[in-house]
């Protein structure tokens, strides 16, 4: 394997943690399913390649202006779906995913269903990294705050929230703003990496796949968000020389996961200094006997 | 001065008259008690009062301000807070994230102050994780501070949910039930508990209880319901005297020896 391959394998990875990021805030912490956010990739994708090549902006302002795009969209089904009881959001957002790649077919200003070729390939693996780590930063500053608290509170007890006072609808829209704001941004790059853009690429397959990254990662849990954007973009292209099989055992490599462990991956556990060092310290011990159950309290 | 006041107070369901006609009055500083049979009202009341369920008629008026059109987070910020019924702990969250959350009333800071992690979310932030240890202290949930709420027992878990709710800070506190499920001896240890956050936090405290040993030992005023309707107010001995009362309660208590 060359490392103009790897690199390849890295860059989309990369690409697709960006968009997991984002679902992860809304799935993994506010405990709202997304069907559609390979609908928020779109706009993101189509609106910041309008900025690069109609407008000649460059590259990170574009990318920015998609991500608000997205972002805006967002916002629109939220504030018609978001104050509804339970499944509606979901189903909506699905509806919504197939609509935006319907519409794109037939925007023949983007180049309709045959394509939008010749976008200039500004992302590389720099870059991609670069934003990604970022993503990552915000995510992880958010959540550990009073406002990625009070998103935990909601996806564990939605009346309860309200009781303690908690804008349940308000924190709602943040978070999936800020998501589709990823997914734009995702969308962004990849079309930027591609050269290419056509909406048979946002398909109802690729919000799924994006939702089953996250609960393979485990919910609530970027760290596992990170892993299984990593490993589930990167296995598929690894099994490439399977051919046909590869998607089969993809997907026998997640059903495996989940029955293993249905918590997911990391099971809402994050990977910091604190847990690492508190690990190693468990696995000196181990052996020795031991005089007080580590993390179970016996009631 | 009154702090709570229902006026007429109707809630139906479809045909079902949950609720009807109910007024009484709170003062402030007191703990009320709100009994009654099983179906009489008493938590629909709960659900009324913080915005849960619109009235059908009616009016609710705290510290003299009309409060039955505001949403359930509009009603905690006014300083109205409680416990359920059937606990609703962030099951999943340890007993110290449970009460930090619930302090998040008392800072200001903006999405993007955490973010940048600027001066104002490091100050704020502080004092909530301090106002938290506090309120964890206070309650004696310290040694379980990193359990599970979900793990903890059950006496502990409705301790916890009174903890979670005082870190709003609030001026009414509404408790469903808190010794339901809970042995005499952590019954009298929650008795002891409410009287002390009462004069510790300022609070008045309207409680819902079955215990009536708890209810008689407490409450300086007591409203009985029955079936949705008002069947007698008063004092603890007034409303064991009162024979509407002995009879809605004996009825019920045929049935249960029965
Ligand atoms: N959301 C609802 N929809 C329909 N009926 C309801 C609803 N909530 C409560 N009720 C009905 O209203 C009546 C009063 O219920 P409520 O829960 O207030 O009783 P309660 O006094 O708290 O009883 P308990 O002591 O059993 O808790 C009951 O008949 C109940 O079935
Ligand atoms: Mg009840």
């Amino acid at each position: 394997m060359d490392w103009f391959y790897i690199k390849g394998i890295l860059i989309l990875s990369g690409i697709n943690l960006m968009a997991v990021l984002g679902l992860s805030l809304l799935t993994g912490f506010t405990g709202l399913f997304s069907f559609g956010h390979a609908g928020f990739m779109a706009i993101g994708a189509y609106v910041t390649a309008m900025m690069t090549i109609k407008f000649h902006l460059p590259f990170i302002p574009s990318l920015l202006i998609g991500a608000m795009g997205a972002a805006l969209a967002s916002l629109f089904i939220g504030r018609l779906t978001l104050n509804l009881k339970g499944d509606y959001f979901c189903i909506a957002t699905l509806g919504f995913g197939e609509a935006i790649r319907l519409i794109l077919d037939n925007v023949q200003y983007f180049g309709g269903a045959r394509g939008w070729p010749g976008i200039p390939m500004y992302t590389n693996l720099t870059n991609v990294v670069i934003l990604d780590i970022i993503g990552i930063a915000i995510l992880v500053n958010l959540i550990r705050s009073r406002h990625g608290r009070n998103m935990k509170a909601i996806r564990e007890e939605e009346m309860a929230s309200q009781t303690i006072g908690i804008n349940v609808f308000r924190y709602k829209m943040i978070a999936l703003a800020i998501s589709a704001a990823f997914a734009g941004v995702a969308g962004g790059m990849l079309g930027h990496y591609l050269g290419f853009l056509q909406p048979k690429m946002f398909q109802l397959i690729k919000s799924t796949e994006l939702t089953i990254i996250v609960i393979f990662g485990g919910l609530g849990s970027i760290s596992g968000s990170v892993i299984g954007a990593l490993v589930l973009t990167s296995l598929p292209e690894l099994l490439r020389t399977f051919a046909k099989w590869r998607l089969v055992v993809y997907g026998v490599a997640v059903v495996f996961i989940m029955i293993t462990r249905p918590q997911g991956l990391m099971g809402g556990y994050e990977i910091t200094a604190g847990n690492i060092k508190k690990l190693i310290s468990r696995l000196a011990s181990f052996g020795r006997p031991r005089q007080q159950t580590i993390g179970g309290d016996k009631e | 001065m009154s702090i709570l006041e229902l006026k007429n107070v109707t809630k139906q369901f479809g045909g079902l008259t949950a609720v009807g006609n109910v007024d009484f009055v709170v003062e402030k500083d007191s703990i009320f008690g709100l009994i009654g049979p099983n179906g009489a009202g008493k938590t629909t009341i709960f659900n009324l009062i913080t915005g849960i369920y619109k009235v059908t008629e009616g009016e609710i008026l705290f510290e003299g301000k009309e409060i039955n059109s505001l949403e359930p987070y509009q009603v905690a910020e006014m300083g109205i807070t409680r416990t359920f019924q059937n606990i609703r702990l962030f099951k999943k969250l340890t007993t110290y994230e449970n009460i930090l959350t619930a302090c998040h009333y008392n800072a200001r800071y903006t999405i993007l102050d955490s973010l940048v992690r600027s001066k104002r979310f490091r100050v704020e932030e502080k004092g909530l994780l301090d106002q938290a240890g506090e309120l964890m202290d206070i309650m004696g949930l310290g040694d379980r501070k990193d359990v599970v709420a979900g793990n903890l027992p059950y006496g502990l878990q409705r301790r916890l949910e009174i903890a979670r709710a005082l870190a709003l800070k609030p001026k009414l506190l509404l408790l469903d039930e808190p010794a339901a499920g809970m042995n005499p001896d952590e019954t009298i240890r929650l008795m002891e508990l409410i009287k002390e956050i009462r004069s510790r936090f300022n609070l008045t405290v309207l409680v819902i209880e079955h215990h009536m040993d708890l209810i008689m030992g407490i409450c300086e005023k007591i409203v009985v319901l029955n079936f949705g309707r008002k069947l007698a107010e008063g004092t603890a001995q007034d409303v064991q005297a009162n024979p509407k009362v002995i009879e809605a309660y004996l009825g019920e208590e045929e049935v249960v020896v029965c």
